[in-house]
């Protein structure tokens, strides 16, 4: 593959934001984790539980420095290594970005300081306050990040303006409430509580194994398993969600996902596993599933889900349609307010389609000299790439199931077999904590390379969003982030596993002495203490 | 939605236009002690235990102090379109070394204390002072090359390019008018930590921070000095041609504009802006001779006065300028034709008009949570600190 500046730009942007989303799943869920332990301090007054929360908390603060620190390269690198995106689509993008400094990155980082350095300056409520309020800071940044990403996906609420040669904002209550963004949001935060509770889990289960911690770990693992169960469920109803929303917004992510070349009769089958072939347009070794394909895109068994095939016909038209809104805009552009009106309702009637034409000038300055055969290329083109992305979903919607059954497994353990885990259990939540990143890591993989040829879906390709920069330029940063990261990456897992394998250093001698004391609540009903399994 | 029709295009953008400054000079303002107490710490802590005094005067508040920073970015992305896709892809080098030196440092201040070894320490110690100096210094030069005209060309789809080669275009960057801005930029901000450690802080650290501050802060007014002389003989102004056009839609090309005469003609014109870099002085001095008389919170005051002026003052000279281009005068982007659409600009003031209040309100109670001054026993004690 020949490295351009199309292609250097885009593995920056996808290393430098996956890198940046290995920390915010963590820091959405265990922000949350560590406010509810904080609850039940203050609510009970146990100092196990403030233990706990100052523990989790540590381990919080280590993986949320690096996540602050990677968000900055993200909030400035649009303007960076795409600056013509930056400029066509600023008027509506740039808004939630904005929205999200001001409404919730603030909060979050403001109180976070307050929350390592404010124990013994607050009071236990105040104290619990700002832990609460570092959580719904994290949480409101990812609201208005998927918003900002809900509308490159499905770009609604915008209108193009020939005058300032981008796109601009017709309706923020459109942009604010786009189906694609609202299920995105909750679904990627699930996801975080998911990771969270993974990573709770998992490492109280070692400690569990050690027999070290004990009561920190079996408390942490009652936490992690309810919390995480629900969340697990609500990553996948809401991956449904945003299953069914792609049904109408996004098609052809849709079928690529599926391997689905040929429109199929309502209801369409899923494919569970084969191996989809673009040479041949035919997926190979396909295990199907009658109906639930229809069940899930269309919700009814009578809606038909447009395959691979129609929908290049479909950009094929649209690339046409887009060309006469090109030529229309370019005499807009000349006459400016002299224009024809005919002109103007060409522009009118077509300009949704634009972008399509717009596909053209990877391969010509001006779209109208295109020929047959360079727009049947083009729409060929649309089609993201099938085998990387059936593949992809199919791991991640895997994991997603795995987790329910893990977590359902604790829940029950922890909820009606007295906290007894079997050994082998306990290995199993050591051996996952890797998962839930790279399920997010897929899921990211699936939005946004199935989105391609588009930066924003279907109005702005790709080729042409990208800075006028030179490879040098590009390789150069390119090399300093993968050094630089690389070095913050051992470092931060270095003290992540210092710090775990320390354990709980604050107020243990507060926490023990009210152990012994109340050791009799801790037994069961039949009175026994509850078994750790290294004994 | 009548507050919508009362509030014009051309009143919007110059909302926006003071609200670009507004932040700015917050982050200026609060991060600007953060940059200024890093690049110190070398010099103002000889052991570790006056470091960790030093880190932890900044401690719990550089993290909210850096979302002024990223606010900024995310509100010129969103008011700004035109400046944000021009200005970042442009000081591209630049930007790199600034987002490298600003991710160096939450890592430094989170995870210098996490481990004994004095070696390990010492590397992060010099990687806050990078993660303040470099910035601090570089924002400088930025503003240095802004008012000489940065080498841009838009293209009639608005594409924009820029003139030079690779090493061309970073070290070009570096001419001696841009040096001078960049260290009275480091200087401002080091003096302005220099009163916050006085403030914050006792015995040894506050003393050396005093006697640096001192030095800096005469360094910053000579240079500022030096650096308007050298802007009224030396560097040509813009101007927009005809008839200017404050309503019109966000095109830069359709606005015509030449290279003539000098930005102080500005002064001429309104000769109120004065208020700007007099009070920006008046502030420096004042603030030097508090570090002398070591008087502290007065000082520190004194210090965020000279930063509003200084940062005002570029500001009032270049209006309507925001970026002007070298290389194709008509390309250069103002007030009037780099603004979002009327509708993002109005969202974006009420939404900024609901939080940046509330903002301002749990900052100022953070800071009086954590009023008072650092002492050893607070970084001993608890184990609450870096």
């Amino acid at each position: 593959m020949e490295l351009d500046i199309v292609e250097l730009s885009r593995l920056q942007f996808a290393m430098t934001a996956m890198y940046h989303f290995l920390f915010v799943p963590l820091t959405l869920g265990l922000s949350i984790l560590v406010a509810i332990m904080e609850t039940v301090y203050v609510m009970t007054g146990r100092p196990i539980w403030r233990q706990m929360t100052k523990f989790w908390g540590t381990l919080f603060g280590i993986n949320f420095a690096l996540g602050v620190a990677t968000g900055i390269t993200m909030e400035f690198q649009f303007g960076m290594n795409w600056s013509y995106y930056s400029h066509y689509v600023g008027d509506i993008f740039g808004a939630p970005l904005a929205i999200e400094g001001l409404m919730a990155f603030f909060l979050e980082a403001t109180f976070v300081g307050l929350f390592f350095f404010g124990w013994d300056k607050l009071s236990k409520v105040g104290h619990l306050i700002v832990a609460w309020l570092v959580a719904i800071g994290s949480n409101f940044s990812a609201l208005w990040i998927l918003i900002a990403n809900g509308w490159m996906q499905n770009p609604v609420g915008a209108r193009f303006n020939p005058d300032t040669m981008r796109m601009e904002m017709t309706s923020f209550f459109d942009v604010l409430f786009n189906e694609v963004a609202q299920a995105k949001f909750v679904h990627t935060v699930s996801a975080g509580y998911v990771t969270a509770s993974v990573f709770v889990l998992g490492v109280s289960a070692w400690y569990l194994l050690k027999g070290r911690h004990t009561a920190l770990a079996r408390r942490s693992i009652a936490v992690a398993a309810s919390f995480g169960l629900a969340a697990a469920l609500s990553v996948v109803v809401l991956g449904d969600e945003s299953g069914y929303s792609a049904s109408h917004t996004q098609k052809m992510k849709l079928a690529a996902i599926e391997g689905m070349w040929e429109t199929h009769d309502a209801p369409a089958p899923f494919t569970l596993v084969g191996i989809p072939d673009v040479e041949a347009r035919e997926t190979h070794y396909a295990v199907e599933v009658p109906w639930v394909m229809g069940l899930i895109g269309t919700r009814s068994l009578t809606q038909e889900i447009p395959g691979i095939n129609d929908l290049v016909i479909e950009a094929e038209e649209r690339i046409e349609s887009g060309i006469k809104a090109y030529d229309a805009l370019m005499t807009i552009r000349e006459e400016r307010d002299a224009t024809p009106a005919d002109v103007r309702e060409t522009f009118e009637a077509h300009s949704e389609n634009l972008g399509f034409a717009l596909l053209l000038m990877r391969y010509m300055d001006d779209p109208r000299d295109a020929t047959p055969e360079q727009i049947a290329t083009t729409a060929e083109d649309t089609i993201p790439g099938v085998l990387p992305l059936f593949w992809a979903f199919r791991v991640m919607v895997g994991l997603g199931f795995g987790f329910i059954a893990v977590m359902a497994y604790f829940f029950w353990c922890s909820s009606f077999r007295q906290q007894n885990y079997p050994r082998w259990a306990l290995r199993i939540a050591v051996l996952i904590i890797p998962a839930p990143w790279i399920a997010a890591e897929l899921g990211w993989f699936v939005a946004e390379y199935g989105r391609q040829p588009w930066t924003v879906d279907g109005v702005l390709p790709t080729a042409l969003s990208v800075s006028h920069l030179s490879v040098q330029d590009l390789l150069l940063t390119l090399a300093g982030f993968m050094i630089f990261y690389t070095v913050l990456f051992v470092v931060e897992m270095g003290l992540m596993l210092k710090y775990i394998r320390r354990g709980p250093t604050e107020d243990v001698e507060e926490t023990e002495s009210w152990e012994a004391r109340h050791e009799h609540r801790l037994r069961t009903h039949d009175g026994q203490i509850p078994a750790t399994p290294a004994e | 939605m009548i507050l919508y029709e009362l509030l014009s295009y051309d009143v919007l953008r110059v909302i926006w236009w003071l609200l670009l400054g507004v932040l700015l000079i917050g982050f200026a303002l609060t991060d600007g002690f953060d940059m200024g107490v890093g690049a110190l710490l070398p010099f103002v802590g000889k052991t570790d235990v006056e470091r960790r005094l030093t880190i932890n005067t900044v401690g719990p508040v550089w993290e909210g102090n850096q979302v002024w920073f990223i606010l900024g970015g995310g509100a010129i992305f969103a008011a700004w379109p035109p400046l944000y896709a021009v200005s970042f892809s442009g000081f591209y080098l630049a930007m790199f070394t600034v987002l490298a030196a600003l991710i160096l440092r939450p890592v430094a201040f989170k995870y210098r204390s996490k481990r004994e070894d004095p070696r390990w320490r010492s590397s992060w110690d010099w990687a806050l002072f990078v993660g303040g100096a470099v910035p601090a210094l570089i924002f400088g030069v930025a503003v240095g090359n802004v008012l000489q005209g940065v080498p841009f060309e838009l293209t009639p789809e608005l594409f924009s390019r820029y003139e030079g080669s690779f090493y061309g275009k970073f070290f070009g960057l570096l001419n001696p008018f841009a040096l001078l801005t960049g260290i009275v930029s480091l200087a401002m901000l080091v003096t302005h930590g220099a009163a916050w450690l006085s403030l914050k802080t006792e015995g040894p650290v506050a003393d050396r921070a005093r006697r640096y501050g001192t030095v800096t802060g005469v360094v910053t007014i000579a240079g500022y000095l030096l650096a308007g002389l050298w802007l009224a003989v030396g560097i040509k102004g813009y101007a927009i041609v005809g008839d200017v056009v404050t309503d019109g839609p966000s095109n830069p090309l359709y606005s015509e504009v030449a290279r003539t005469g000098s930005w102080l003609a500005a002064y001429a014109a309104r000769p109120w802006i004065a208020i700007a870099p007099l009070l920006g002085l008046l502030g420096m001095v004042l603030a030097v001779l508090g570090l002398r008389s070591g008087k502290e919170l007065s000082t520190l005051l004194w210090s965020k006065l000279g930063i509003f002026g200084a940062i005002s003052s570029v500001g009032l000279t270049m209006f309507p300028f925001i970026l002007p281009s070298s290389i194709s005068p008509t390309s250069s982007l103002t007030v009037w034709d780099s603004s979002s659409s009327h509708l993002t600009l109005f969202i974006m003031l009420v939404v900024t008009a609901i939080f940046m209040p509330l903002i301002l309100l749990y900052t100022a109670w953070v800071y009086k949570v954590l009023w008072g001054k650092v002492t050893e026993e607070d970084i001993t004690g608890s184990g609450h600190s870096y």
